[in-house]
């Protein structure tokens, strides 16, 4: 193999490469010279692309936004487009905007989610997300007279594989839903992933949380509940577990612990 | 070596191919086939990570310590996939977001680990490197073979594209669903085996035992 080789290698660096690899110190100095290279390749190009990966991922985002929404069509300027959208820190509990605490344009509510101070964990976790920030970030679109559109308001869950992750658009009065969509799961695709399917979510559109008596009715199910189709979404066919998931997602976010406190100030008229 | 390079990237693909000859990779054959886009990012990922660590490895197949020398090839295709990931996260962001936890799994694609063990150690790095992307190429092949058929019958679609209305959006083919399951590849890959057996009978395994013959007393 090495014909290249001289028989006599002169040098230190020539000696030290026609060394015996299997010697401790060319183990030890191949371990450390592979890792210190390989490390360096790695740690460049992931520090060289990020800032594309974010612009991606911020894109994906209000991609999203723009499409449960309404607004979006292929081809538009996105970023045009979404500066109509307005950004609010909103604190759960209270259904308060706390912008002056946090900048709605960089809070980041996932990374909130994990940290101690910004959130709390939950006893009772249909959505099955152990924890939940205290703080959201969601958008209000308001319409050419400067009076409320929609509010779009981020939700997540676990599903069958994997957490959902999706927004959901209300009217302006806090109970007719315009639109659901999921911008990040690993469902099954043909199977749970159908919950990506415009057909399935356009069922959501339309359809209402609450009933005259104020009871978190929405459901998605395989066959309609005494409540009434104006509060049912059929469940996917074969993704039964994912339309669970859905199911528990949405009543989670939509009660009580999510924007409950938020929506009933919706409808108070105080935004 | 007495193969002409040619043949280093040619055999692969079928008489040699890495997953119906010697059964390697149907980890990730199984789990990226359900959609054909997703099979060719995913095999140009595979082709790209054998061919570099192959040549990679070849360049160093002097100097690697015997002792620790599976690590070293460790790090050399991690480091790969890492990068590939990296840049499908930066410019094909849609499909990484399907593609990404098995783009990762790429490291532990025996084939990958195969191709520098048994022949990227003891051959040159051009030769190697065409030996990698041969391989690659093989499983590429039939990772689209695969995705063809469970996208086109499983879907009713190929890259996306509808070629059988299916139900759910009004139209008249009511998809096979468990082509979109893991386990449908496991038949798939095994009557393409059956197939390139047939097609070439050298491929047949000898069997490792034989029915003894009834004796006459």
């Amino acid at each position: 193999m090495s014909d290249t080789q001289s028989p006599e290698p002169k040098g230190a660096l020539a000696k030290f490469l026609a060394a015996s690899p299997d010697s401790v110190g060319k183990t030890i100095f191949v371990a450390v010279a592979v890792c210190l290279v390989a490390s360096m390749v790695v740690s460049a190009a992931a520090v060289s692309l990020r800032p594309v990966q974010e612009a991606n991922r911020l894109k994906d985002r209000q991609v999203n936004v723009l499409q449960v929404a309404g607004v979006f069509e292929p081809g538009i300027d996105v970023t045009e487009a979404f500066a109509a959208f307005e950004p609010h820190v909103l604190e759960l509990s209270t259904g308060e905007f706390v912008d002056d605490q946090f900048d709605p344009t960089t809070f980041d509510d996932t990374a909130a989610a994990s940290d101690p101070e910004l959130s709390v964990a939950l006893d009772n976790d249909p959505a099955g997300i152990g924890r939940k920030s205290k703080y959201r970030v969601i958008y209000l679109l308001r319409d050419d007279t400067g009076g409320l559109d929609k509010v779009i308001l981020p939700l997540h869950g676990y599903g069958l594989w994997s957490t959902l992750y999706g927004f959901i658009a209300l009217e302006n009065n806090g109970n007719d839903i315009f639109g659901l969509q999921f911008y990040q799961h690993g469902e099954t695709p043909g199977l749970g992933a159908e919950v990506d399917n415009p057909r399935w979510k356009a069922l959501w559109s339309g359809k209402k949380l609450r009933d005259d008596a104020g009871e978190l009715q929405i459901t998605v199910a395989k066959s309609q509940p005494a409540a009434g189709p104006d509060f049912y979404v059929d469940a996917l066919a074969g993704a039964t577990l994912t339309s669970v998931g859905v199911d528990n997602l949405v009543k989670f976010w939509m009660g009580d612990a999510g924007y409950g406190p938020f929506l009933a100030n919706l409808q108070a008229g105080d935004f | 070596m007495s193969q002409t390079k040619k043949e280093l990237l040619v055999d692969p693909l079928v008489d040699n191919n890495p997953i119906t000859l010697q059964v390697l990779g149907i980890c990730s054959a199984l789990a990226v086939t359900s959609s054909l886009q997703v099979s060719m990012v995913m095999a140009l990922a595979v082709i790209f990570v054998t061919s570099f660590s192959s040549f990679f490895i070849s360049c160093l197949r002097n100097q690697i310590p015997g002792s620790i020398r599976i690590i070293v090839q460790m790090v050399i295709i991690a480091s790969l996939v890492i990068l590939v990931d990296q840049i499908l996260k930066a410019y094909a962001f849609e499909i990484s977001k399907t593609l990404s936890v098995f783009v990762g799994l790429i490291i532990t694609n025996c084939i990958v680990m195969g191709r520098a063990e048994a022949f990227a150690m003891k051959n040159p790095p051009v030769a190697s490197f065409i030996d990698g992307m041969g391989n690659g190429m093989g499983y590429g092949l039939i990772l689209l073979l695969v995705g063809f058929i469970r996208e086109l019958f499983g879907a009713g679609s190929l890259f996306g594209v509808t070629i059988l209305e299916t139900v759910n959006n009004g139209g008249w083919y009511v998809p096979n669903g468990m082509l979109l399951l893991p386990p449908s590849a496991f038949f798939i890959i095994g009557l393409i085996i059956w197939a390139f057996r047939t097609w070439k009978p050298s491929q047949v395994e000898d069997r490792e035992y034989k029915i003894q013959q009834a004796e006459a007393h």
